[in-house]
């Protein structure tokens, strides 16, 4: 068992090894977008003064207003906005696809779909909503607390190609933001976003894509591997493929968004050799506004 | 097989060139290896189906690149040889006859004939043929054997300075087997009588191929004084085009090493180049030889002998000359029968003798001074030829009159005689002919040469063989005595013509040639040959190398001259009876035919280019276009920088090599720092601290003795004992410390080098606790272990008058940043002792090999690079004044090991002033 503890524990220093510099990047990028308390412009729950209302029959005697009341003769009832907390439930692609980068500057996907995912709950915890992980291990909440558990739970990486998002722990009429490259089977991603649907979820599809992926610059005799080596097609020249890998990436991301838009959820495209700020904004903006429906 | 200058061994192997279009088709058919990629977007790609079935094809750089590889390997396979050795006439299987006419004419090519001699004995050693080698010098049966044995013999085979005589070419026809014979004729490219029937006889036998260098045969014809100039005549055989050569004149400068004395340029426009060279005479008379440069053959060397030396010639005469009478100076009728050949000198005759003349006349000199006499002795008896003509003051002294005197060749009768005078009865008498042994035999005797006057000899036991030349009365009229080396001559008449016509005829020039009193530049007379045998001093070889003679056979003077050389009348130079000879290869009317061939004989030139088979470089060649094809390949698909270790082992095998290279001049490039000034030298510990403070202590030292004292140090240099060289170190510092490693014994051994040599070590303990108390610190068990095997003398703390308190600074104690206790060096000898008013004691000579202390010196010199102290010595001013003591220790310590004992000796120099003030 020796044997065994001395790496486990060395890949789980190495691992936690990385989570600082992840933490310290996402923080930095969210420190980019400046924002403030989102106030549901109605009154509710909340602390911020919203208006003074007449005293109606069925308000309790301790909710008026009695320093407001003394300056005229009706008697008002002082009302603070609703603040709501939503829930934003999030999900990166863990599997092995998301583990490229065609060239060593380029970021791999799954680093900058971390990176996007835990910028945003940053930025989302510091809007006071609620954020978690998608699945049953890490349900929403508010917090410094939470970001971390969420940078740890971000680090989990999949074997396989490909990975379905897994939409079980949804809040009902909460929100999502999916993050994968979608370059799987397209027909678990359809369920998954019609049962959210269903739920009254609504989210963001984010797809990640490597710059290789969207260009194909690849010539001559090749076989393509899948990244955990699942899968492999061989072709005699891989520059004939071009246009018709093209086409195919064109009708997924065609499909995304056509799917996106019958369940009311938003689709955005990121490639790696791209800022990270700009997809950021977006996201925040997506997620935020997007239960307006926006 | 061959192609142009190339051939094949296997040439049918060839044929394989023909596959290589085919291995085109096929491995553009073949595609290259896939590259594996990783891609995510494989799950897009599933399905998909290349629409055209060819694969992409080989790049056509790649193919060539195999191609070429291919083709090399297969023309590397069949052998090609350059310029291969002809194979045609593979099928002989006749003995090989290898004419060699090895004269001096040969030797301008000699190391390329023998190259052709060896490449065409190892092809008939191929071949199993056998052999044998015939020299025209000196033709002898030629005997077949196997090639190898007589390759084996070939490098003792030499040119001969001599040509083959025209009935050698009989006699070596006639020394030629029956039967087939393939022959190779190497030919010295003159023209040589009676050729033809060696040549006929050969061909009889079998096929002849005549081998010439194509370079002409150059040769000079012996030089020629004219009109004071040396006339200098280069002829060569055949014409041609213009060439121009230069003439070294060899000879020996005036401290007597050999050397190129002039130069003449020549060209050539015809066979004849000639030019004058003018040199003055004493240059000319230490001529040797005439050399065409770069010619390396005797022909080319003409030896000058005597013949280019004017002798130089002192005239004395006894009395003055009267002005306006000059037919009547007893010099006058000399000067004109000697000026034209030799250097004359008059004047005082102790003057003239220091110029080492060849010969003095001396006329009408009676009586010497002790002085000149004995001088004259000395100088005839080392070789000198003195002459002396009688006249009236000789006859009328008493010079070798009753008793003979020693410069005189015989006794003197008073008064002489006089014939044919006025007053006398009888006529003038004229000479009798010379005598057999007599140096001017043969010389035809004028009829109108009368002698009227003369000095009579006295009938002496020897007189008979003194007399060279006497009157017809038989009278003597010229004396000689040999005289230790050299030789008294007497003419019994005047040098002018008072007393005979003697000086007025055309003997008297003859005879004083014949006394060798002027040079003679035509070659000895035939008459004066005859019946002498001539030694030989120096010969020449083939190559124009003069050789001393050594034991070789005289030579009959009628031969020497006119003979042919051969192996018993070698070129060089000949000493006879009075003079050296000398004996060229090219006489004066010598000349050069280029050797002409019948057109049926095919005739080579030496200059064939070697065999070089070319198999092995066209196979490296194709292995290295297959490695370069691995790469390429490796590159097409992707993999070659994913093979990170190939290419690493590449990298380090690039990296090795020059290694070895920088640390061997790094090694010289320190030697150099080391020595091109004063460096102070520590001792590496190994223990970095230590080390650093070391060399910082050491550079602030450097600059306190910048500053002070003469000395001025180079940056100080850290020295491993194992790997450097310390003799070039005045001084080591070592601090010592407990992990130092103790050297290796051949670090002992140059240590103890070193302190034998006069080096000095400071072992510095830096504990403070070494003297007197030894091993009580670890430094100091650490020092005993160290300095055990070194060579040191018994020590004992420096005494109050040792010289190291004294050679720069006065010092009482040797402060380092401790106040230690005494300080160790070599002690002084047992019988020192104060000499009685002296403040020291004179004390052991030289330096003391080591100086073993504990005060930590470095640290008190050590500085930092701008110069501040790096470590605090002592507190607040009494500090730095111990700081300024350690640094005068310093200063002390340097100034002694550079000065020795100088400063001991300075205590003499009162006691030294006393002494020379009483």
């Amino acid at each position: 068992m020796a044997q065994t503890d001395a790496p486990l524990r060395a890949r789980a220093e190495a691992e936690t090894e990385r989570l600082p510099p992840l933490l310290a990047r996402a923080d930095r990028l969210a420190r980019t977008v400046i924002m403030g308390e989102h106030g549901r412009r109605r009154a509710g729950t909340g602390d911020d003064f919203w208006q003074y209302r007449p005293v109606q029959p069925g308000d309790a005697r301790g909710a008026i207003d009695w320093r407001r009341s003394a300056r005229s003769d009706a008697q008002f009832v002082r009302q603070r906005e609703w603040k709501q907390a939503q829930s934003v439930m999030l999900w990166v692609d863990p599997a092995a696809s998301m583990r490229f980068a065609s060239h060593k500057d380029l970021p791999e996907k799954a680093d900058r779909a971390r990176l996007l995912a835990l910028a945003v709950s940053l930025l989302l915890e510091r809007g006071g909503e609620r954020v978690g992980m998608t699945g049953t291990a890490l349900p929403p909440r508010c917090g410094a607390a939470q970001i971390a558990r969420i940078a740890e739970a971000l680090m989990s990486e999949s074997g396989e190609d490909h990975a379905a998002p897994d939409m079980t722990g949804l809040v009902p009429h909460g929100r999502a933001l999916l993050i994968s490259d979608f370059l799987g089977d397209p027909a678990p991603l359809r369920a998954a976003l019609v049962a959210a649907a269903d739920r009254g979820v609504r989210g963001v599809l984010c797809h990640v894509l490597d710059p290789a992926e969207e260009a194909f610059p690849y010539r001559g005799r090749t076989i393509f591997q899948s990244m955990a080596g699942t899968m492999q097609h061989e072709t005699l020249r891989a520059d004939d493929l071009r246009a018709r890998y093209l086409d195919r990436l064109a009708a997924r991301k065609d499909a995304l968004a056509s799917l996106a838009a019958a369940t009311g959820w938003q689709y955005g495209c990121h490639h790696t050799d791209s800022g990270a700020q700009s997809a950021l904004l977006w996201l925040y903006r997506a997620i935020s506004e997007g239960g307006a429906g926006a | 097989m061959t192609l142009g200058a190339i051939g094949f061994a296997t040439p049918w192997l060839l044929w394989a060139l023909l596959t290589l279009p085919v291995l085109w088709l096929v491995l553009r058919a073949v595609p290259p290896a896939p590259v594996r990629r990783r891609f995510p977007g494989v799950a897009l790609l599933l399905g998909l189906r290349d629409e055209d079935s060819v694969s992409d094809r080989t790049p056509w750089w790649l193919l060539l690149l195999r191609m070429l590889a291919v083709a090399a390997a297969i023309v590397g396979l069949a052998g090609p040889v350059l310029n291969p050795r002809d194979a045609g006439g593979a099928a002989r299987n006749t003995p090989l006859l290898i004419v060699v006419e090895d004269s001096w004419a040969a030797a301008r090519d000699w190391q390329a004939q023998r190259d052709v001699i060896d490449g065409a004995l190892s092809e008939a050693a191929r071949d199993g043929r056998t052999a044998a080698l015939m020299r025209l010098s000196a033709p002898e049966r030629p005997v077949f054997r196997a090639a190898d044995d007589l390759r084996s013999r070939l490098p003792g085979l030499m040119p001969e300075p001599w040509r083959a005589r025209p009935e050698t070419y009989a006699e070596a026809a006639a020394l030629l087997p029956e039967g087939g014979i393939e022959t190779r004729w190497f030919s010295d490219g003159l023209a040589g009588d009676g050729r033809e029937a060696l040549l006929a006889a050969l061909e009889a036998r079998g096929p002849v191929v005549v081998h010439e260098s194509a370079r002409p045969v150059l040769a000079l014809a012996p030089p020629v004084l004219d009109e004071g100039m040396v006339a200098l005549r280069a002829i060569r055989a055949g014409a041609g085009g213009a060439l121009d050569i230069t003439i070294a004149a060899h000879g020996r400068d005036p401290a007597g090493a050999a050397r190129v004395l002039a130069r003449l340029p020549l060209g050539f426009a015809g066979a004849e180049a000639t030019g004058r060279l003018s040199l003055p005479p004493e240059l000319r008379a230490r001529i040797d030889r005439f050399e065409i440069e770069g010619a390396r053959h005797a022909g080319a060397v003409s030896l000058s002998g005597d013949g280019l030396r004017r002798r130089e010639v002192g005239l004395v005469a006894g009395r003055a000359d009267r002005e306006g009478l000059e037919l009547l100076s007893p010099l006058y009728y000399l000067r004109k029968a000697l000026a034209p050949n030799a250097d004359l000198i008059e004047g005082a005759l102790l003057d003239l003798l220091p110029a080492n003349p060849d010969a003095v006349v001396l006329a009408d000199v009676a009586t010497l001074s002790e002085a000149e006499d004995s001088a004259l002795r000395d100088w005839v008896e080392a070789g000198g030829v003195l002459v002396r003509f009688a006249g009236p003051r000789l006859a009328a002294s008493d010079v070798s009159r009753g008793q003979e005197a020693a410069l005189m060749p015989v006794r003197l009768r008073a008064g002489g005689r006089t014939v044919g005078g006025a007053m006398s009865w009888g006529a003038p008498k004229t000479l009798a002919p010379f005598p057999d042994d007599s140096p001017f035999r043969g010389l035809a005797i004028p009829e109108d040469v009368a002698v009227t006057a003369q000095v009579l000899a006295q009938p002496d036991p020897t007189l008979a063989e003194r007399v060279i030349a006497q009157l017809g009365d038989g009278t003597p009229l010229v004396t000689r005595k040999r005289l230790g080396a050299g030789q008294v001559v007497l003419f019994h008449v005047t040098a002018n013509a008072e007393w005979s016509s003697l000086p007025l005829s055309g003997l008297f020039v003859q005879m004083l040639e014949r006394l060798a009193l002027s040079s003679v530049q035509a070659a000895p007379a035939e008459a004066e040959l005859a019946g002498t045998v001539w030694q030989p001093v120096q010969v020449l070889d083939g190559f124009g190398r003069l050789i001393e003679a050594g034991t070789r056979a005289g030579v009959a003077g009628e031969r020497l001259l006119d003979g042919t050389l051969g192996p018993d009348l070698l070129p060089g130079i000949y000493q006879g009876p009075e003079r050296r000879v000398a004996r060229n290869v090219i006489g004066p009317e010598t000349g050069l035919a280029a050797a002409t061939w019948p057109a049926r004989v095919p005739i080579e030139g030496l200059a064939r280019a070697p065999e070089t088979p070319l198999g092995g470089w066209l196979l490296a060649l194709a292995l290295v276009l297959m490695l370069g094809d691995i790469f390429a390949a490796l590159a097409v698909s992707g993999r070659l920088w994913r093979g990170g270790v190939t290419a690493a082992v590449l990298v380090a095998l690039v990296a090795l090599a020059p290694h070895a290279a920088r640390a061997q001049a790094g090694d010289d490039a320190r030697a150099i720092e080391a020595t091109s000034e004063t460096v102070l030298a520590h001792v590496l510990t190994g223990d970095r601290a230590v080390d650093d403070a070391a060399r910082a202590g050491l550079r602030g030292l450097g600059r306190v003795l910048s500053f002070r004292t003469s000395v001025e140090p180079a940056a100080p240099i850290g020295v491993d004992l194992e790997r450097d060289d310390i003799a070039f170190y005045p001084m080591l510092y070592w601090p010592v410390t407990q992990t130092q490693p103790i050297p290796s014994a051949e670090a002992y051994a140059r240590l103890n080098d070193y302190l034998r040599s006069g080096g000095l070590i400071l072992f510095d303990t830096r504990d403070a606790d070494i003297a007197g108390y030894g091993a009580a610190s670890p430094n100091g068990a650490r020092l005993q272990r160290l300095a055990a095997p070194l060579d040191i003398p018994p020590l004992e703390p420096v005494p109050e008058d040792h010289v190291l308190t004294r050679t720069f600074y006065l010092l009482n104690d040797f402060p380092g940043r401790h106040m230690g206790r005494a300080v160790w060096v070599e002690a002084a000898p047992p019988d020192a002792a104060r000499v009685e008013g002296m403040p020291f004691r004179d004390l052991n000579d030289g330096v003391t090999p080591v100086v073993i202390g504990g005060n930590d010196w470095a640290a008190a010199w050590a500085v930092t690079e701008r110069g501040d102290p790096m470590f605090p010595v002592g507190r607040g001013f009494t500090g730095e004044r111990q700081r300024e003591m350690a640094y005068r220790f310093g200063v002390n310590l340097v100034m002694h090991v550079l000065t020795g004992n100088y400063k001991s000796d300075q205590v003499h120099v009162p006691a030294l002033l006393e002494r020379l003030g009483q």
